[in-house]
């Protein structure tokens, strides 16, 4: 029968995409990243085997069973065999899962590291931006009512803040290559995410929340910021860049800005 | 048993009586279906229109002005006007299609027949629940046509973007209040639907037809119901607090320090985190509302057209229950990146992935009942057997969703996207179109046409994978969902070629439906008259005529011997035993 065939070209075809990854992850930038890539490959060998073995199963009974004046069988089922599938289905899944929760784990319920990093990051509709603590390590006060965007000061920095004096405020994300990163994520308005391909991290900013997310990137370069929850019109151009750079860099990157801070 | 519930003896007169506000479970299930194919046209066009912005974002479209004059100056549709096509396109789908035909439609009218009654246990409110469906959809659909256009917080409506008014932005104001209205009335209507279906599955079975003896077209429906009964309380309950938020100063949703174009806002106290564990407290089980039907007619007709008993009608119980059961349990995978805690993630993804085990049971046991069979291709039977690759291929790519740890990449890009459509947008479609093809001839007393029915089967089977497939690779690639378009990132660019793929796919795919339409529609008038069990199916609704009578079985109370699927049963005289056949068949 004409299906039988049909569901195993669209099988193979299927099958075909997936090996040759001809759309495909960018490469990983993190520990973190290769260790996701592990997991995601695990999960698609398996997958991929019970989705090849389970379509070609129904294309052959298709074709082996069509009536062709045969006798159909009589049977209510196979209680031998509802349990091994059952057990064997069970066994497999929930062993996929526990496999993952190491990821997981390691991502949010780590012991948060006392040296990182720390950048603020404040989502509103439709842009990101990020601010440092500058030379003096603390975070200025700020203030909603003092927020002006079109002049500068998205955080809305309180000008009597000493603290907030040296904060460097910007539109991209700037990090070191390989060290601890805590990012503190707050939302003005709606929910957005921060989602960055490389890092395979994402995480819902939701407002009336400050969440930490913590990740260490090793490999320089720049790298793409979706914003990844609905978050109005203007959602699918909310964009930024995470730029990570040597050390040496990251340090030269500080001192320009503390230097324009002055002016 | 409880006694059946006092029905009226006589035949319904008179045209509003038989055909506007009817009381027969069949008009009811009849009037259901077409409402949800009415609906069905718009959610498609839509989705059309959708698919043709991403690949045209600024193309220049004359009757798009006329239609959306603030929202498409010039012809060109605005981001907004997208969203806002994408939030409709979502809701009408999920509520006034899937949640409505499988188990409004089929249901209303099948099951009193399948279980040897002559009307559901309370026809009234079967009459309201209807009506107040209609009402929820003019709602909707003015929604359309307010002031500031229709919501454009997707089918979600996560606030604070759907909880703060107008100030959000276009679509925020009275059409989103029309959308949380509409969805209210739907849950009213819903919760009335859900108690008729579970007062008459346990009390108006005839005599003989013990549960384990119902077909499990009749266990999907009441368990169906039963999930429509715990989940939709919780959504009409959202729903009010929501509306509460929005036009009566209160926070629920809302915390303090809100800032939007320009204004603070005066809420505080509130959670955005409360609707999305109220809303997917529903919307999980909302899924399997939207499937289970479409198990239960893939399981009838795999039976009937391998003429073999399903394989393992028990275990087929079990799973039915499994899934209602754990299907209240998993809401919190939609949750894994949205801030909650990471411990109830962990519990959520063990859950999740428990509720793939009955789900695996039963495409073993639909391979199971094929194999040994003497398989009849009706077109029915094509669509059920689709039904089974097309939950397969669904079904897995949930597998990766369901581990917060993959999850970390693919929340919210177009790897969800692709999943849910293969399996609500798909399978549980193929679930209505194998149930039509099938129980056309009862409703109408006339046949489908075979021919074009299967010519329409290919064209959709091979249209919605090549239209749903390549959204797993773009989620791959970590294309996020929702965007009107996608010229503003560079790793996007190598992506486009990917939509106009998709697009094309859909214009074929949504063209060949024309097919189904012309089938449908000309057969219900000029088809060749139907016998009374076409198929040689064995359940009650085939021991009656086509269309049957008004109390369904003229007057009789139907006594069941038998099981639901006895086919090819050694030593009979024929390969099939209806259920109402003696028990000796050799009898009589």
């Amino acid at each position: 029968m004409l299906l039988a065939p049909v569901v195993w070209v669209l099988t193979v075809v299927i099958c075909y995409f997936f090996i040759a990854k001809t759309w495909w992850f960018p490469p990983p930038v993190s520990a973190h990243g290769i260790a996701y890539d592990e997991q995601f490959m695990r999960t698609l060998v398996i997958t991929g085997i019970i989705f090849f073995l389970a379509q070609f199963a129904l294309g052959w009974v298709i074709f082996r069973f069509r009536d062709d004046g045969r006798r159909a069988r009589y049977t209510h089922g196979n209680n031998k065999w509802e349990t091994i599938w059952t057990s064997a289905t069970a066994i497999l899944f929930v062993g996929i899962v526990l496999m993952g929760t190491r990821i997981w784990a390691a991502v949010h319920l780590s012991p948060p590291d006392p040296n990182a990093i720390p950048i603020e990051l404040m989502a509103k509709q439709f842009a990101f931006a990020f601010r440092y603590p500058g030379p003096d390590g603390k975070f200025g006060h700020t203030e909603l009512k003092l927020v002006n965007d079109a002049g500068g000061n998205p955080f809305g920095l309180d000008d009597n803040d000493l603290a907030g004096k040296d904060d460097i405020v910007s539109a991209s994300l700037k990090v070191p290559a390989g060290k601890q990163i805590k990012l503190i994520m707050h939302s003005r308005d709606v929910i957005h995410n921060f989602f960055v391909r490389e890092l395979r991290l994402k995480q819902d900013i939701v407002p009336g929340m400050e969440i930490p997310l913590y990740f260490q990137a090793d490999t320089p370069g720049t790298y793409e910021i979706p914003c990844s929850e609905l978050c109005g019109l203007g959602h699918f151009q909310m964009r930024s860049t995470m730029e990570v750079m040597s050390e040496a860099d990251f340090e030269k990157w500080k001192v320009q800005q503390a230097a324009a801070n002055k002016q | 048993m409880a006694s059946p519930v006092a029905h009226a003896h006589h035949a319904p007169e008179g045209f509003i009586r038989r055909y506007v506000f009817s009381l027969d479970h069949k008009v009811i299930g009849i009037q259901y279906y077409f409402l949800a194919l009415f609906s069905v046209l718009i959610g498609m066009s839509l989705s059309v229109l959708m698919r043709y912005h991403m690949v045209h974002p600024d193309a220049k479209v004359a009757w798009f002005a006329k239609l959306w004059p603030t929202a498409a100056q010039g012809g060109i549709m605005t981001p907004e006007l997208y969203l806002s096509l994408m939030t409709m396109h979502g809701t009408i789908m999920v509520f006034f299609v899937l949640t409505t035909a499988p188990q409004s439609g089929f249901g209303n009218f099948f099951l009193p027949i399948q279980i040897g009654a002559e009307d559901m246990a309370f026809p009234v409110l079967n009459m309201l629940s209807f009506w107040t469906t209609f009402i929820a959809l003019c709602v909707m659909v003015a929604a359309f046509f307010v002031t500031g256009g229709p919501p454009l917080a997707g089918w979600t409506a996560y606030p604070p973007l759907s909880g703060i008014g107008a100030v959000a932005g276009p679509g925020e104001g009275l059409g989103q209040t029309l959308w949380i209205v509409s969805i209210a009335i739907f849950c009213g209507a819903s919760l009335m639907g859900a108690i008729n279906f579970i007062a008459t599955t346990i009390d108006l079975r005839c005599k003989g037809m013990t549960l384990m003896r119902m077909p499990l077209t009749c266990w999907t429906w009441f368990v169906t119901a039963i999930l429509g009964l715990l989940g939709f309380a919780v959504l009409l309950s959202a729903g009010v607090l929501l509306i509460l938020d929005r036009t009566a100063g209160t926070s629920f949703f809302e915390p303090a320090g809100l800032m939007v174009s320009d204004q603070i806002l005066n809420h505080k106290g509130g959670s955005p985190l409360l609707w999305q564990h109220l809303f997917w407290f529903f919307g999980h089980p909302e899924v399997y509302i939207a499937i289970l039907p479409g198990m239960g007619v893939t399981s009838q007709l795999l039976s009937t057209f391998s003429r073999k008993p399903i394989f393992g009608y028990r275990a087929m119980v079990y799973a039915i229950l499994g899934i209602g059961f754990l299907g209240f349990m998993v809401w919190g995978h939609h949750m894994f990146m949205s801030g909650m805690s990471p411990y109830s993630a962990m519990a959520f993804s063990v859950l999740t992935m428990a509720i793939g085990v009955p789900s695996a049971i039963k495409t073993f046991n639909w391979i199971g009942t094929l194999w040994g069979g003497k398989i009849r291709f009706t077109t029915a039977m094509m669509f059920a057997l689709g039904f089974v690759s097309l939950f397969v291929t669904g079904g897995i790519s949930g597998i990766f969703l369901g581990q917060p740890a993959l999850d970390l990449y693919f929340h919210d890009t177009y790897f969800v996207v692709g999943h849910f459509h293969m399996i609500m947008g798909v399978a549980a479609i193929f679930g209505m179109f194998a149930g039509t093809f099938y129980w056309f001839p009862k409703m109408f007393g006339r046949m489908l046409n075979e021919t074009l029915g299967k010519i329409h089967f290919y064209f959709t089977f091979i249209g919605v994978y090549a239209i749903f497939t390549p959204m797993h690779f773009l989620g791959i690639a970590g294309n996020p969902r929702r965007y009107a378009d996608f010229t503003n990132f560079d790793f996007m660019g190598k992506l486009i070629p990917v939509h106009v793929f998709m697009t094309h796919a859909a214009y074929v795919t949504a063209a060949a439906q024309i097919l189904f339409f012309i089938n449908l529609f000309w057969s219900i008038w000029k088809g060749p008259k139907a016998p009374m069990n076409p198929w040689e199916s064995t359940t009650l609704e085939w021991t009656v005529p086509s269309p049957p009578p008004f109390d369904n079985f003229g007057g009789l109370h139907p006594v069941v011997n038998h099981g639901p699927y006895e086919y090819a049963v050694p030593g009979a005289p024929s390969d099939h035993i209806m259920q109402t056949d003696p028990i000796d068949v050799h009898a009589g």
